[in-house]
Parts: C-alpha cells; sequence; structure tokens
C-alpha cells in the first residue's frame, strides 16, 4: 500500500513536469456580450498592418505585397512599393504614418526583403516612403537585416514611434534561435530603436559597444508582432509569440535583455524542452505569459470610452484560437482575460481607430469594426 | 560542319539532362521533413494532425489524397476555404509561402509518407511546374 501510494505521488510529479501549467488568470467568456461588429473592409487574405489617415481614409497591408489605400470602404492598390521577398511568415508586415504625416505623408512599412540580389533568401527591412494619391515615392530603405535566410520564420513586426522622435521596429529570431537572439552583434530577436530619419539615435543602448549592431533597443525575443504606446506611461509594450506555451507581454526597456531562448514558459513544438531555466537575473521577466500559447498578434489599448468597462484595457490578437483577447490590468498585473468575438477568425492585428473604436484584421475576412450596442 | 555541331552540342545537353542524377525518394522525403518543420508545422503540428475546425489534418486526410495535383496547387499558390476535410468544414486561408517547386516536391512527399500515410509514386518538380492553379476551381 505505501509503496503503491509512493508511486502515484511519483507519478503525479511527473505528470506535472511533463505538461506546462495553464497560467491564471484563465480566459473568460463573457456572460453578457453588448456588442456586435461590421466588416469595414473586406476581401484582404492576411491583413497584417493598418494605419489610419483620418476617420474616412486607412491604409492596410495584405501580406502576399499589397499595400491598400482604403476609403469608404473601398479599396485601391498602391503603386510603388518595393520588392518583397515573401516567404513563409515574410511577406509586406507593418504599415505605420509618420507622426507628422499630414505634412509631409510620409509613411513606414516592415517588409521581407532581399535587397542584396546576390545571396538566397531575405530578412526583415524597414522602408519609409512619402505617399501621394495612390503612388509611392521617396522609397527609402532605413534598415536591412543581415544576413539573408531561406528560413520562412520569425521576421516579427511591428511599427510604433515615441513623442521624442524615434521609431521602434522588431524583428523575430529568423529560425535561427541558438545564434540571433542574444547576439548583439546579430540581428534578429531584437527591437530596434531609429530616429525617423533612419539615423542611429546617440544614446542607443549598444551605440558604444564594440560589434555591436547600433540599432537595437533590446534583445532576446522570439517573433514579435505586437506592439503599442502605453497611453498613460508612455512606455512600448509588445507581445510576442513563445514556442508551444510561453507567448508574452513585455514592457520594452532601454539595453534589456528578453531571455530567450535562455528563459522561457514555453517547449518545443515537438513537446521536448528548450530549457529547465523560466528566470534568470541577468534577464527580464515578462510582464504576462501565456500558457497556453495563442499565437499573439497586434495589440491596442482602449482609451476612447465607447465601449461600457473597457476603457484602460489592453487587446491582443489571438490566431490560435480565432478571438480577440482583452486583458484587464490592475496594480501592474493581468487580472482578468476575457474572450471578445469568439470564433471570429484568425485575429491578425487590432488598433483603435481615431474614432475610438478598435478596428481588427482577420484572415481570410478583412477589417472588422467593434461596435457597441446602442 | 556547323550543323552537326549543333546536334552535337543538344545531344551533349539532353544527356547532361537525362543523367543529372535526381533525389532518390528517401532524400525528398528528409529534405521535405525539414521543409515541414519550418513551413508547416506551426499550424498542422508535428502530428500532421492539424487543430479540428482550424487548421486541417494532413495525417489520414481525404482532401489531401482525393486530387493529389489539387494539393500540390494549395502549396504552390496558396488556399482559400471553405474545404471539406474528413466530414469537417474548414473556412481558413493558407497563404502561398514562397516555396520553389522541388521544395514543394519534397514537402508533398514527406507528407504523403508520414504519420501512416502512404503514397507509391514520388513527386518530382516537374510535376509541381506542370500543376496549374486552375486545379483549385
Amino acid at each position: 500500500m505505501k509503496k503503491n501510494t509512493s508511486f502515484l505521488i511519483a507519478l503525479f510529479f511527473i505528470t506535472q513536469l511533463g505538461c506546462a501549467q495553464d497560467n491564471p488568470p484563465y480566459i473568460e467568456t463573457p456572460e453578457q456580450i453588448d456588442y456586435s461588429f461590421e466588416v469595414v473592409v473586406d476581401g484582404i487574405d492576411i491583413p497584417w498592418g493598418m494605419a489610419f489617415i483620418n476617420f474616412e481614409e486607412m491604409l492596410v497591408t495584405e501580406k502576399s505585397g499589397i499595400l491598400y489605400h482604403v476609403k469608404n470602404g473601398k479599396k485601391t492598390e498602391i503603386t510603388g512599393l518595393p520588392p518583397i521577398y515573401v516567404r513563409g511568415q515574410g511577406g509586406l508586415l507593418d504599415v505605420a504614418l509618420h507622426p507628422n504625416f499630414s505634412e509631409n505623408n510620409t509613411l513606414y512599412m516592415t517588409l521581407s526583403a532581399n535587397t542584396e540580389g546576390d545571396e538566397e533568401g531575405g530578412n526583415t527591412s524597414l522602408y519609409s516612403a512619402t505617399l501621394t494619391g495612390s503612388e509611392l515615392s521617396n522609397v527609402t530603405l532605413l534598415y536591412k537585416a543581415t544576413p539573408n535566410s531561406k528560413k520562412g520564420q520569425h521576421w516579427g513586426s511591428r511599427i510604433v514611434f515615441d513623442q521624442e522622435g524615434h521609431v521602434f521596429f522588431g524583428m523575430g529570431d529568423r529560425g535561427n534561435r541558438e545564434v540571433n537572439p542574444q547576439d548583439l552583434s546579430k540581428d534578429g530577436g531584437k527591437i530596434y530603436r531609429l530616429n525617423l530619419d533612419g539615423s542611429i539615435p546617440e544614446d542607443n543602448p549598444f551605440v558604444n559597444e564594440p560589434g555591436a549592431k547600433k540599432a537595437i533597443f533590446s534583445y532576446g525575443h522570439r517573433n514579435p508582432q505586437g506592439m503599442t504606446i502605453h497611453p498613460q506611461t508612455g512606455d512600448l509594450w509588445e507581445n510576442e509569440h513563445g514556442p508551444q506555451g510561453g507567448d508574452e507581454i513585455n514592457i520594452i526597456k532601454s539595453g534589456v535583455n528578453y531571455g530567450w531562448p535562455e528563459i522561457t514558459y514555453g517547449i518545443n513544438y515537438s513537446g521536448t524542452p528548450i530549457t529547465d531555466k523560466t528566470s534568470d537575473p541577468n534577464m527580464a521577466q515578462p510582464f504576462y505569459y501565456w500558457v497556453p500559447s495563442i499565437a499573439p498578434s497586434g495589440m491596442a489599448f482602449s482609451t476612447s470610452g465607447i465601449y461600457k468597462d473597457w476603457e484602460g484595457d489592453l487587446f491582443v490578437g489571438s490566431l490560435r484560437f480565432e478571438y480577440l483577447e482583452r486583458l484587464v490590468i490592475e496594480k501592474n498585473q493581468v487580472v482578468k482575460r476575457e474572450k471578445v468575438l469568439d470564433k471570429i477568425g484568425r485575429v491578425r492585428n487590432v488598433v483603435e481607430g481615431p474614432d475610438g473604436y478598435l478596428y481588427l484584421g482577420v484572415e481570410g475576412k478583412g477589417i472588422l469594426k467593434i461596435v457597441p450596442n446602442p | 560542319m556547323k550543323i552537326s555541331l549543333f546536334f552535337y552540342v543538344l545531344g551533349l545537353s539532353t544527356l547532361t539532362v537525362i543523367i543529372k542524377p535526381q533525389k532518390s525518394k528517401a532524400e525528398s522525403i528528409s529534405a521535405g521533413e525539414e521543409i515541414y518543420n519550418d513551413f508547416c508545422v506551426q499550424c498542422h503540428l508535428s502530428s500532421g494532425e492539424g487543430v479540428s475546425g482550424v487548421f486541417p489534418p494532413l495525417k489520414a486526410s481525404d482532401y489531401l489524397f482525393e486530387d493529389i495535383d489539387r494539393s500540390i496547387a494549395g502549396i504552390k499558390y496558396g488556399l482559400k476555404g471553405p474545404i471539406s476535410v474528413n466530414d469537417e468544414i474548414y473556412e481558413g486561408v493558407m497563404a502561398n509561402q514562397g516555396l520553389d517547386n522541388e521544395e514543394i516536391a519534397d514537402v508533398m512527399n514527406y507528407i504523403l509518407n508520414q504519420w501512416g500515410n502512404h503514397y507509391d509514386d514520388q513527386i518530382t518538380s516537374q510535376r509541381v511546374t506542370n500543376t496549374s492553379e486552375l486545379k483549385l476551381e
């Protein structure tokens, strides 16, 4: 009998080790739903990025390499894009407007590129360009990661701006986790910070580090596909895909190592461990981590007060579970998680429009607007 | 003289094409495994079972075997639902992954001979080259 009991206890612990534990708070389905949605742009298979020009006009990227100008739901293809290397998870990624767009008509794009032409594969790049009508001019390559790779994985990417004249963009580890994310002399697995003209800010954290890529702002990332600026604190918030389990929300600080792949709450897709470490004194812990993985993409705070009880909450798209996730944050902790528009499709992106409504990019559908019930 | 030289060169180049070593099926499957783990595994999973209702299974998939060339076209050009796989409807989008024809042949050979799947013929890059987008209509 005693033997039996200790066997059972041993079995219990082995089972505990074998499967990662769901991380609270657990996702909830709301009891009462007082909103619905409208399709505002249709016919876009993978609407990766979107940027509002004003209440009626926006730009939307389609991953396969199309940039749309949309006015009152009508799409026009923008011409003059640089060559795009479409492979695996790569293609045309995010689009964002210069903080002074209304005067200079400048936009930024991240995309997968092979600008060298002499080696196979591609890597993530940041471009700026001037938009006139539905045409791009002054197309300028501001940053191109090297070396090129034929790997299909982990290109990132999102673009955001702070109030101090910087542009931030993220890049995944390009499927080469043992080489890229922890090495400051290599691209991949990093968040980058540039001045708006593409030059390197003098106070970037690694400008004086010999051999380091001077544009790096933070490192140890796996595949960041959501970024936004917190409306009150001005902090840069990011989410990234972990492996199986271990998707993360991070608050990005200058020079900080976020740990991938030295520390993680996830495991390999095959079920084998990556590391037994979930923390390290020299590496930052995530603000929150998802187990199981939701496959996060896009990130926005709701600030408008248009929706009942949602002001100040964080919204993240789930590609895997096909809902928008609402995260309620109190005292620097996620205290509640809720499904919004469950089973809507793979949510690639979420943005708060200038009108205060939340807009989603949903794969196979297009751009959806969440509308509160009257 | 000129003509005989022409035929000599033509004959030589034809010979080169014929004797150019083609990958064995086993080599193609092994190359296909690498492609699978890079481009496919995130959705279809290492078990090939996919996620019911979201990502269709490749293991014992009726859709896959019903029309092999349609499946090749799906990888080559991208595939958009609704499709019915093992009596379940899938409405998602599989983007064109940007694989070249040889890579598509390799990954097809892997998928067709994994997880208990079996297909006698070897998919060649020539067959992928010949596969038209019309297969998806």
